[in-house]
């Protein structure tokens, strides 16, 4: 899929380690040091207990396709519908994200199929976190 | 709020709906506030509050030449209306003002003069949601959805089926943009816009206002309308983004807002005779029927396809044809408070017989905020 230039997220101070962690192929959430919650997406404070003392944590990168759409309704610079899906991380969080290396069909999409991260460099400084389906269906 | 303390006392729509190519949004603005004043007999002079949404209160103010000592621009996406009524009851309760204006106008079909909503790179939003190909509501309010049906059984013929009932309603309604009939065949054969979403489940593009005019009950002698008393308010929000909503399968705004419009109105499910329920994508009734408790969750498909929110049924819901039929221009909500205005007047093109009490629940952006409206025409 190609990716509009106008839509590129714009990293501010308090998410700039989640994207520069993508690019060096890390998905990176934060966890509470006083609650252990883990939380996503970025902030420097717990959005649990509203603690600021937090972390980085590196996720797994393991998950489950939670739920998605297959958009039909496409912009000019897209040749085929795709599916615009959340998944949900083994560590809790949810993201919105695009599952790839998979027919996109409803058939081919099935919810709570295991996936894993991939990291897609769109641009030199933007890396968007993909996910495809875990061969074998492990999860 | 005292219940029944505040009333509606003017309503009305822009003259025209649907295609108006000879209208900015604030004129749609002005349009509808002109048709609820002559509705009630006043004027801009005898206006001491405004509440708009898309529109600054000052642009108001000044185009139509009120001098508010109270404004509110509350501005949470198309159940705005529904929270600026909350806020103006408190407000006159307080003795803040004593006539509010409340305005909505758009132009959404033909975009005359509108504010662009762009998108923000740098917001949460614009970080970690559109850069996957979100192009707009239909690929992102729609996106709980499968998993609602995963959770619950609900079918795509369910879901269809929301269309095809408020269609009917559409049917009954000179003003409704689309009136002929449907199927549930003709619904799963329309084109696929977001999959599982063809297009007859998703609201139509229109253009089009609304205003009201609300004053404390005390003051209902003063005008010629058949006042709608209102008996209870809730608001609430939730997220801007609709992948970190709590909960796929029911909103916490819905959950929070309809709770507290209940509570404050003395009103239980069972007084309820007509109900609104914003629905921007065949799901929203959905999840309405059950965030405001009239039926347990997982039911609402069962509900609707058992005709119980179609024309005879035990619950008549979106009789205005609602946002898939009647018209949709964006922040929809303003409609769905006039259609309950009309049933409290007994005015309503598809009028439910003897109804007493109406229900106006609203959403905002996807899933994003919410307010509900408890209004009778029997003080409480």
């Amino acid at each position: 899929m190609t990716v509009n230039p106008k839509t590129l997220p714009r990293p501010t101070p308090e998410t700039l380690h989640f994207w520069e962690g993508t690019k060096a192929g890390k998905l990176l959430l934060q966890q509470c040091s006083v609650c252990s919650h883990i939380y996503f997406p970025p902030r420097p404070f717990c959005p649990e207990c509203a603690s600021r003392d937090v972390g980085i944590v590196e996720a797994s990168g393991r998950g489950v396709l939670y739920s998605y759409v297959i958009n039909h309704r496409l912009p000019k610079w897209i040749d085929a519908p795709y599916s615009i899906a959340v998944v949900q991380l083994d560590e809790g969080p949810r993201m919105m994200t695009n599952i790839v290396d998979v027919e996109q069909t409803p058939e081919a999409l099935v919810l709570d199929m295991p996936v894993e991260v991939v990291f897609d460099a769109v641009t030199e400084d933007i890396t968007l976190p993909k996910f495809r389906p875990v061969s074998g269906g492990e999860s | 709020m005292k219940p029944g303390s505040v009333a509606i006392v003017g309503a009305a729509e822009t003259t025209q709906l649907g295609k108006i190519p000879d209208a900015s949004q604030i004129q749609l603005h002005a349009d509808a506030a002109l048709n609820a004043m002559a509705d009630c007999g006043i004027g801009p002079k005898d206006i001491d509050g405004l509440a708009c949404a898309a529109e600054w209160p000052t642009e108001l103010a000044h185009y139509l030449g009120i001098t508010p000592t109270w404004v509110d621009g509350t501005m949470v996406g198309g159940c705005s209306f529904m929270i600026h009524l909350r806020h103006a009851a408190a407000a006159i309760n307080e003795g803040l003002c004593k006539t509010v204006l409340i305005t909505h106008g758009e132009s959404g079909r033909s975009w005359i003069g509108s504010k662009a909503l762009g998108n923000n790179p740098a917001s949460l939003a614009g970080q970690f949601e559109i850069p996957f190909g979100c192009l707009g509501p239909p690929t992102m309010f729609t996106i709980p959805v499968l998993r609602y049906m995963k959770a619950y059984g609900l079918t795509h013929e369910q879901l269809a089926n929301v269309a095809v009932v408020q269609r009917e309603w559409a049917g009954m309604n000179p003003r409704a943009s689309q009136r002929e009939p449907i199927t549930v065949e003709d619904v799963l054969s329309s084109k696929m816009i977001a999959y599982p979403f063809h297009i007859l489940e998703c609201c139509l593009v229109t253009d089009g206002g609304g205003a009201l005019i609300v004053t404390s009950a005390d003051r209902i002698g003063d005008f010629p309308t058949k006042p709608v008393y209102v008996l209870g308010t809730g608001e609430s929000v939730e997220t801007p983004m609709i992948s970190q909503m709590q909960d796929f399968t029911s909103s916490r705004a819905f959950r929070v807002a309809g709770a507290k419009a209940f509570e404050e109105s003395g009103v239980s499910r069972d007084d309820v005779d007509h109900l609104m329920i914003y629905d921007a994508f065949a799901h929203l009734p959905i999840y309405g029927l059950e965030d405001l408790g009239f039926v347990e969750p997982g039911e609402a498909g069962d509900f609707i396809w058992e005709r119980n929110t179609a024309p005879g049924g035990r619950l008549p819901v979106n009789t205005n044809g609602g946002g898939l039929s009647y018209m949709h221009s964006g922040m929809y909500g303003m409609y769905a408070l006039q259609e309950s205005v009309r049933q409290m007047r007994g005015t309503a093109p598809a009028q439910v017989l003897d109804a007493k009490v109406s229900v106006c629940h609203g959403v905002g952006g996807m899933f994003g905020a919410s307010g509900t409206i408890v209004m009778s025409n029997e003080a409480a």
